[in-house]
């Protein structure tokens, strides 16, 4: 049998996966370019028996975001960037309370309004650094339609799968371009649910680590009661102060996310092998760098395509290796050097890297590309 | 017989943080006292709550607890509750967390008559801080940022959850000990939004700041300040002046969110 | 049975001696010794039970 297939802008597509990955709940405040995700899911979660609400802002949307969350529901919010400030607070509440939900954020031009309809990809230090405290933090930065629907049920397995908020970050272009998707059958793409308690509802604690660092969530209404709180707590759930606790159960949420890398991370790369000239990207710039690449190649350029699919937790140890065998990187992006800092962190002065930065709402064109990769001696 | 808080009360988490004479506690045993009327099932209810000293009032209880984000818990319970609408779900939180930086949630629960209880402990400060003013501290009264004296009018929360929509809304007071589990559990029975205000006292912080030399002051001050609604029908405006009234002050029918919505899937399902 | 006196149980490691109980009961039964709430003259109780009621810190049970 043929697969259906479709012509889906990225956030339609996004609400398709979700419902593909079992979301049943829904909780969100309109703002551009992000809106379509909210419409979608007000349509087709009561089809399905699903919840979806509109809250009165996204600090309300997150806060019943957790809550639907908690009762066991598989639970979506989507957003951008203004919005995504106003999560902040409870996004480290998912974190610590380790709640897992995903949250959908269109990267538009900021700070503050910004440029509502411009794209950008000036959220994603806010992804790792924006609520306060030491946390974990899970990334997602597709490309392309077909790969929001897919890493949207990836956002919601690893959630499920490491107890945690999980953000998927496309920029405005990937959120609103349409392109033709194929939708995979039913049970053909793996789907994780939370792990329960296997213990009877006496023995159950929410944060027992006796089962390793992600202790099964029960859900409130299912003959389980427990204690859920803000504050940093001992394996029952309840408040302390208590030095030795706190240290290891924060570097527990931590290291539940980069303990596990290897199995979070994602990228791509393209023509990277003999390449001395890679240029990292993600999102829609990435795909103007693949473009460049193969210009460049018939131009005689070494050049290759190195694309982060998660860029929380990012590629580290990879960058680390390739930057021992290129002249230079080259990092086109939508903001004004943060992919580029977070690549000088892993690289050890190996390379120099080349920014291309763009924050007036204009796309990274392949040219611009090609002209940087001349620069490089 | 004496009443046994001990089969709602989680083991060895006595005694409580609050301090000597905080009414925090008497509202605690009244909302325990209401949950036993009611007979509602531990493991099927969710007590919620924001931050501040009222806000740690669920860890005491041996139910579904959830202490969220300071002024939050209001949304998360709308979370809760439209996700698992057969749940009894109750909100508990201070003045400040419920109508300073939760009042935006706060409202909108109250326009939703999302059938949940929200117990509302307003001692006219923040305690949990150290007692700055809140959007109920009266105009006038000391805190510790308004030391030359209030400069704000406060809210009266009551008045405040009537005109944003709640369906059922109640005022105690803390001195009104053995009125308090009646309101709580009228409240619970009711379908819809339900808010009750409970006129409290935080002795440390607000108490000693506005001249009141004890907790017994504070107590007294809370018994000739108010007058039930009953009575009140019979008073003149000026032996009203400067009452507060308690009781039910306000009780409607009017559609409820969960089930409005119940009809929501039915019409997306009738038209798929 | 009328005038069987009640027990008044006093759970001392929870009584934050706030006087509460003590100023409010009709009957000067009880009284703060030390910190905490101690009973000075049981014959006097009349079992309304407000300090019960009252007591914010669960520490006063009369029992009829
Ligand atoms: C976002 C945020 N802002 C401020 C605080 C600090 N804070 C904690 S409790 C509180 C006030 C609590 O007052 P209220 O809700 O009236 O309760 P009470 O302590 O008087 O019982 C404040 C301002 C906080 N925890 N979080
Ligand atoms: S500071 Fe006030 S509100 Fe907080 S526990 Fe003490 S008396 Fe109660
Ligand atoms: S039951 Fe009444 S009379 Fe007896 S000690 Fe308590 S308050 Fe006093
Ligand atoms: S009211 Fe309770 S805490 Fe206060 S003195 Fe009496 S027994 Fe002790």
């Amino acid at each position: 049998m043929a697969k259906k297939v479709a012509f889906l802008q990225g956030n339609e597509a996004a609400a398709q996966g979700a419902l593909y990955a079992g979301c049943k709940f829904f909780a969100g405040y309109p703002i551009t370019p992000s809106t379509e995700v909210a419409e979608v899911m007000s349509v087709e979660l009561p089809k399905i028996g699903g919840k979806f609400i509109q809250m009165e802002d996204e600090i309300g949307a997150m806060a019943a975001l957790l809550g639907g969350a908690l009762t066991g529901a598989k639970a979506l919010t989507s957003t951008s960037g203004p919005g995504l400030s106003l999560k902040q607070e409870l996004i480290g509440y998912g974190c610590i309370a380790e709640i897992p939900c995903v949250i959908y954020n269109v990267m538009r031009g900021g700070p503050s309004t910004g440029m509502p309809t411009g794209p950008s990809q000036s959220d994603i230090m806010a992804a790792k650094w924006g609520t306060h405290g030491d946390h974990p933090a899970i990334c997602l930065v597709p490309a392309s339609v077909q790969e929001v629907y897919e890493e949207t049920i990836r956002a919601f397995n690893l959630a499920e799968k490491y107890r945690t908020p999980v953000m998927i970050m496309p920029d405005e272009i990937v959120a609103h371009m349409r392109e033709r998707i194929v939708f995979p059958e039913p049970g053909e793409i793996e789907v994780i649910d939370r792990t329960t308690p296997s213990v009877p509802p006496e023995q159950y604690k929410p944060y027992d680590t006796s089962f390793g660092d992600v202790p099964p969530l029960a859900a409130f209404g299912s003959g389980y009661k427990f204690h859920v709180t803000g504050l940093n707590k001992l394996p029952d759930g309840f408040p302390t102060t208590k030095a030795e606790y706190v240290q290891a159960e924060e570097e527990r949420q931590v290291r539940k996310v980069e303990g596990n890398a290897a199995d979070i991370m994602k990228w791509e790369e393209y023509l990277c092998e003999d390449a001395e000239i890679i240029v990292v990207a993600f999102g829609s710039t990435s795909r103007s760098a693949r473009f460049a690449v193969d210009q460049a190649r018939k131009q005689g350029i070494k050049a290759g395509l190195f694309r982060p699919i998660t860029f929380w937790p990012f590629p580290e140890a990879r960058l680390l290796e390739l930057s021992k065998q290129v002249k230079a990187f080259i990092s086109p992006e939508m903001n004004l050097g943060m992919c580029a800092g977070v690549i000088k962190g892993c690289i050890e002065g190996n390379a120099p890297i080349l920014g291309i930065f763009r924050v007036d709402g204009e796309p990274i064109n392949p040219d611009q590309i090609i002209d940087k990769m001349k620069e490089v001696k | 017989m004496a009443f046994d808080y001990d089969k709602y009360l989680r083991p060895n988490k006595l005694p409580h943080i609050w301090c000597p004479g905080c009414g925090h506690g008497i509202v605690m045993k009244g909302l325990i006292r209401a949950i036993d009327t009611c007979g509602l099932k531990k493991e099927d209810t969710a007590i919620v709550s924001g931050i501040g000293c009222a806000s740690r009032l669920p860890g005491y209880l041996d139910f579904c607890t959830l202490h969220t984000a300071h002024g939050r818990a209001a949304a998360f319970a709308t979370g809760v509750k439209m996700a698992r609408p057969e749940m009894n779900v109750i909100l508990v939180g201070g003045d400040g967390d419920g109508t300073a930086i939760g009042g935006n949630h706060f409202i909108h629960a109250c326009r939703r008559n999302i059938n949940m209880t929200y117990i509302i402990m307003n001692n006219k400060i923040y305690g949990m801080t150290g007692g700055q003013f809140s959007p109920a501290t009266p105009t006038g009264d000391k805190a510790s940022t308004t030391v030359y004296g209030n400069p704000d009018p406060a809210f009266d929360i009551a008045k405040l959850a009537i005109g944003a929509g709640a369906t059922f809304v109640a005022r105690g007071t803390a001195f009104h000990a053995n009125q308090i589990d009646k309101l709580i559990a009228e409240a619970i029975q009711h379908k819809g939004f339900s808010v009750v205000e409970i006129l409290d006292d935080c002795p440390t912080t607000y108490g000693r700041r506005n001249k009141f030399k004890s907790v017994i002051e504070m107590m007294n001050h809370l018994k000739e300040t108010t007058v039930p609604v009953k009575a009140a029908e019979k008073m003149s405006p000026e032996q009203l002046k400067g009452k507060v009234l308690t009781g039910v002050l306000y009780k409607e029918e009017k559609p409820e969110y969960t089930e409005e919505y119940a009809k929501v899937i039915q019409r997306a399902q009738a038209a798929k | 049975m009328e005038n069987k006196l009640p027990t008044i149980e006093i759970i001392e490691k929870y009584c934050k001696g706030c006087y509460i109980c003590v100023e409010f009961c009709p009957k000067q039964v009880l009284e703060i010794k030390g910190f905490v709430v101690s009973v000075k003259n049981l014959e006097a109780c009349i079992k309304c039970m407000q300090c019960e009621l009252r007591c914010p810190d669960f520490a006063i049970k009369v029992t009829a």
